[in-house]
């Protein structure tokens, strides 16, 4: 009996120590990149220009839809424009745009000076719809597919990598 | 040129303790009963050593002398003189100092005060405790060394975190590693127990100060920690269950544990391998502690920056303490049969213990759970207030109504409780809390429960003081304290109000009872930091008093950060508590109103558990 | 022996949601959901944009009707369950939940045990 109590103590010891060896190389930051794999539920985003509504309906039109939360006052949105302008060029994807919180007489000037790659425009100027999307920053980006499945989820700037891994998934059908 | 005497006198402290241990292995080799004068010379220059490497430390951030790396990222020319020696402990490398002068004087001290005790029994607890200190020497000097240089010599300093300027958080590092570091010395005296076969009474007898001071110094430590969080992180509570606030908990509750079996120990000469145990897990506990806030593997509002590096080494430093200690455990384990009298105050000290364990247990599963789902199943999960008092909460209504008969319960049976008395102390309980819920208002079953339970305990304490003829007073103080904390905390839950509304400036607005109006925002430029101060002013619309807080939204420079000021009024019946934050591109101002009541009583009673530790290490000397 | 099983369902027992016929308790939500921008914040005790946002969701939420739970599985579907305070009740948090009651119920039957050694010998 007393050898059993001893092995299990020893045993429990060196699961707890390695679990704390392993953790050393983990990142404690969280993000929500994921988070992939389901649908994206019931979406109703106000149009830009006017009031019409976009839904998931419209989504299913195209083979991808990246969808890019913005805004002019956020300096990495500046950062990253570049990389969803060559993006709008590809065949496969349209890129849908959220201005967020934003002004819309900033919102095109942002879009005039740097070019606009949007398909699609809407906005979300309470900030509300973003939490249906999982969003908890800008810039954040949704890559998802004619079944509105989440593919891939791309917390902070579109760095020229992702660029890479979006055209990669999007070209590989 | 600091640098240098820094680093020459770390490795001259090496010296002396590797000495130390080198004449203490061949002193253990001679059967006489005397330990080499050598030993007594080398352990006070030992001491004196790394104390003055400290104050060179301390001098280097008085100076502000930018070569050492240490000094250059965490102080600034500009920080007030008390912030740039606090500012010494205040980060991983210069903290690591302090840890080693607790390790070396109490080294030094528990030789010289234990010189009625067995020769063996000494000198190993000087070796153990002195491979503990040449390990830490080692993570300083090769690892974490704050005199190493920089070249070329920086013209300012990258500057203390601004939430760190606090008198509350100076004094805070100080006080808990007297408490937890300082549980480094009867770890080291269980071990030498163990391995001398120097058990039972006298060992109790040989520790007990040590346990009782490191046990009053921790709740300060817990208190000012908590004092700090209160005033300085602007959300109005005090404990948050964050994993290094956890990380000093944990240890308090094998120190109370501790305290506790050391009694029975003493007295009736049972629970020595507990007792043991409870030594070994208490220190074993700071140093998971440490490695959990410094390794970077726990998100926090409270840890020093990350460095992988660390966290290899305090791991692997607590990895050999833990097989060290398992592997004398084990080997010398002797089974006892210890009797233990039910209805004697042994089983309720024995009850104190399972109680402890209990909150160890959770708390330390409720600390280490989201490590452990990460890094198995890759998933994060949170564990935050509501586990803690969901789970907690309910078993200390039980445990403050063993709490209050124990102490009335004799160390040898024959003596039944006086359960009348006892019946008529549940009454007056009730009839408290009834008087509470009649009167102002009526919370939840379980409020209802804690209150009736710490009323108990208060009366049930205070009732000692009159009974018996020899009147421990240190008890007293300590159990209705802690009755006394659970009462007000209770009140304090219940009864606090809090108000969530924005608004802009020269706007009143009218919540419940009160009016309040936005009066004025000046900014004022201090040394180091810009503030936006508000003058808000409060009509308590049933008294028609007036009070005006003013909060403060506060820009540093270096670095760059913006903090919020609570504008705390304190008086003995509530604290009025106010914070402003400023909404992105608004011109409105968030403010968050609380009225808490009673919040002092709260300080005070832990203030008043940690002074009848004091009196009980007075007590305790004298009696010895 | 009763006592101890009785007690320990007693105690299990005020972790469950018995209220469920109290109204919605916003502040409470708001201290169970962590700000998921800040460092170990509740959203009750954050002012940050994110913070700010999800208060005003939950409140649509609750307007919708939805209870205090169908909130919480909505919120840690779209982020994950770190973003909940309160661990979920499921199988994986199960150790995390009944560790600490079986600990205070196999001290309390180490005690009786001791203390049953004793008075058998006397």
């Amino acid at each position: 009996m007393q050898k059993i109590i001893k092995i299990t103590i020893i045993f429990l010891l060196i699961f707890i120590l390695g679990i704390f060896f392993l953790s050393l190389n983990k990142s404690s930051n969280y993000n929500t990149e994921s988070l992939v794999g389901n649908k994206l539920g019931e979406i109703e985003l106000v149009s830009f220009e006017d009031d019409s509504i976009f839904t998931n309906d419209d989504f299913k039109k195209n083979s991808f839809t990246l969808i890019n939360f913005w805004a002019s006052w956020c300096a990495p949105c500046r950062i990253e424009h570049p990389q969803l302008m060559e993006l709008s060029k590809e065949n496969n994807i349209k890129i849908l745009g959220v201005n967020f919180k934003d002004k819309k007489i900033n919102a095109l000037k942002f879009l005039k000076d740097l070019g606009d790659p949007y398909e699609y425009l809407t906005r979300d100027s309470n900030g509300k719809q973003s939490v249906n999307f999982g969003i908890y920053g800008i810039p954040e980006s949704i890559l998802i597919d004619n079944k509105l499945t989440i593919i891939k989820k791309f917390v902070g700037p579109l760095t020229k990598q992702d660029l890479n891994n979006i055209k990669e998934i999007i070209n590989n059908l | 040129m600091l640098s240098n005497t820094g680093n020459f006198l770390l490795i001259l402290s090496i010296l002396f303790t590797s000495f130390i241990i080198y004449q203490s292995f061949a002193c253990l080799k001679k059967t006489n009963d005397m330990i080499f004068k050598s030993i007594y010379k080398i352990s006070l220059l030992q001491s004196t050593t790394i104390l003055i490497c400290f104050f060179t430390l301390v001098g280097a951030f008085m100076v502000s002398d930018f070569s050492l790396i240490n000094v250059y990222q965490n102080s600034h020319t500009l920080k007030p003189i008390f912030y740039k020696i606090s500012g010494t402990w205040g980060n991983h490398e210069g903290s690591l100092l302090l840890w080693v002068i607790i390790l070396t004087i109490f080294s030094f001290l528990f030789l010289i005060t234990n010189k009625n005790h067995p020769k063996n029994y000494r000198i190993n607890t000087l070796i153990i405790q002195n491979i503990l200190i040449l390990g830490f020497l080692f993570f300083i000097l090769f690892n974490s060394n704050p005199f190493s240089s920089i070249s070329p010599i920086p013209k300012e300093g990258l500057g203390l975190n601004p939430i760190l300027q606090d008198p509350a958080l100076a004094i805070h590092p100080p006080l808990l590693y007297v408490g937890f570091v300082g549980s480094s010395i009867y770890f080291s005296a269980a071990m030498a127990s163990v391995i001398t076969n120097y058990s039972g009474k006298f060992f109790a007898q040989s520790i007990k100060s040590w346990v009782i001071i490191s046990w009053s110094f921790q709740t300060l430590g817990i208190l000012v920690g908590s004092i700090w969080a209160y005033y300085e992180l602007g959300w109005g509570g005090f404990w948050f269950w964050d994993p290094v606030e956890n990380a000093s908990l944990l240890p308090w509750f094998a120190m109370t544990a501790l305290l506790h079996s050391l009694l029975v120990l003493e007295k009736r000469n049972i629970l020595y391998f507990w007792s043991i145990i409870l030594c070994l897990l208490t220190f074993t506990l700071s140093v998971t502690g440490t490695f959990l806030v410094r390794s970077g593997i726990l998100n926090s509002v409270h840890t020093f920056a990350n460095d992988p590096s660390r966290g290899i080494y305090i791991l692997s430093f607590l990895s050999l303490m833990i097989f060290a200690s398992v592997y004398i455990l084990f080997t010398k384990y002797k089974p006892t049969n210890d009797q233990i009298n039910s209805n004697s105050k042994e089983t309720f000290i024995l009850i104190n213990n399972w109680f402890m364990m209990f909150y160890l247990i959770t708390v330390l599963l409720g600390t280490l759970y989201p490590i452990f789902t990460d890094a198995i199943s890759n998933n994060k999960i949170s564990v935050g207030p509501p586990f803690y008092n969901s789970v907690i909460i309910p078993v200390v209504i039980i445990f403050l109504f063993f709490m209050a008969i124990g102490p009335k319960v004799r160390w040898i049976k024959n003596e039944f409780l006086n359960f009348k008395d006892l019946l008529k102390i549940i009454v007056g309980a009730i009839a408290v809390n009834f008087i509470i819920t009649y009167f102002f208002k009526s919370y939840s079953l379980i409020s209802n429960l804690i209150i009736i339970s710490s009323v108990f305990l208060i009366i049930s304490t205070i009732s000692d003081a009159f009974k018996k003829p020899k009147i421990n007073f240190a008890r007293i103080i300590s159990h209705f304290s802690f009755g006394f904390l659970i009462f007000f905390i209770g009140l304090n839950h219940n009864f606090s109000i809090e108000k969530d509304f924005n608004l802009k400036l020269g706007e009143t607005k009218k919540i419940d009872n009160y009016n309040f109006e936005l009066k004025d925002l000046k900014l004022q430029q201090y040394d180091n930091y810009k503030a936006v101060i508000g003058k808000i002013q409060i009509s308590d619309l049933s008294t028609n008093k007036k009070r005006t807080l003013n909060p403060e939204i506060r820009i540093y420079d270096n670095p760059q950060t913006l903090t919020y000021e609570a504008s705390i009024k304190t008086n003995f019946f509530r604290d009025y508590y106010l914070t402003m934050s400023n909404i992105d591109r608004s011109d409105y101002y968030n403010i968050k109103f609380q009225e808490k009541p009673l919040m002092i009583w709260i300080w005070i009673s832990v203030v008043m558990l940690s002074f009848g530790g004091f009196l009980s290490f007075i007590r305790n000397a004298k009696n010895n | 022996m009763k006592i101890k099983i009785f007690l320990t369902i007693f105690f299990i027992s005020f972790n469950l949601n018995l209220g469920s016929n109290e109204p919605i308790d916003e502040s409470k939500i708001h201290k169970n959901l962590r700000c998921l921008v800040c460092q170990g914040q509740s959203i009750a005790d954050s002012n940050s944009d994110f913070a700010i946002t999800l208060k005003m969701v939950v409140k649509d939420l609750i307007k919708n009707g939805k209870s205090e739970d169908e909130i919480y599985d909505f919120l840690s579907e779209k982020y994950g369950d770190w973003i909940l305070y309160n661990p979920k009740l499921n199988a994986g948090n199960l150790l995390l939940w009944s560790l600490p009651y079986l600990v205070l119920v196999f001290g309390g039957v180490i005690i009786v045990f001791l203390i049953r050694k004793q008075s058998k010998k006397t």
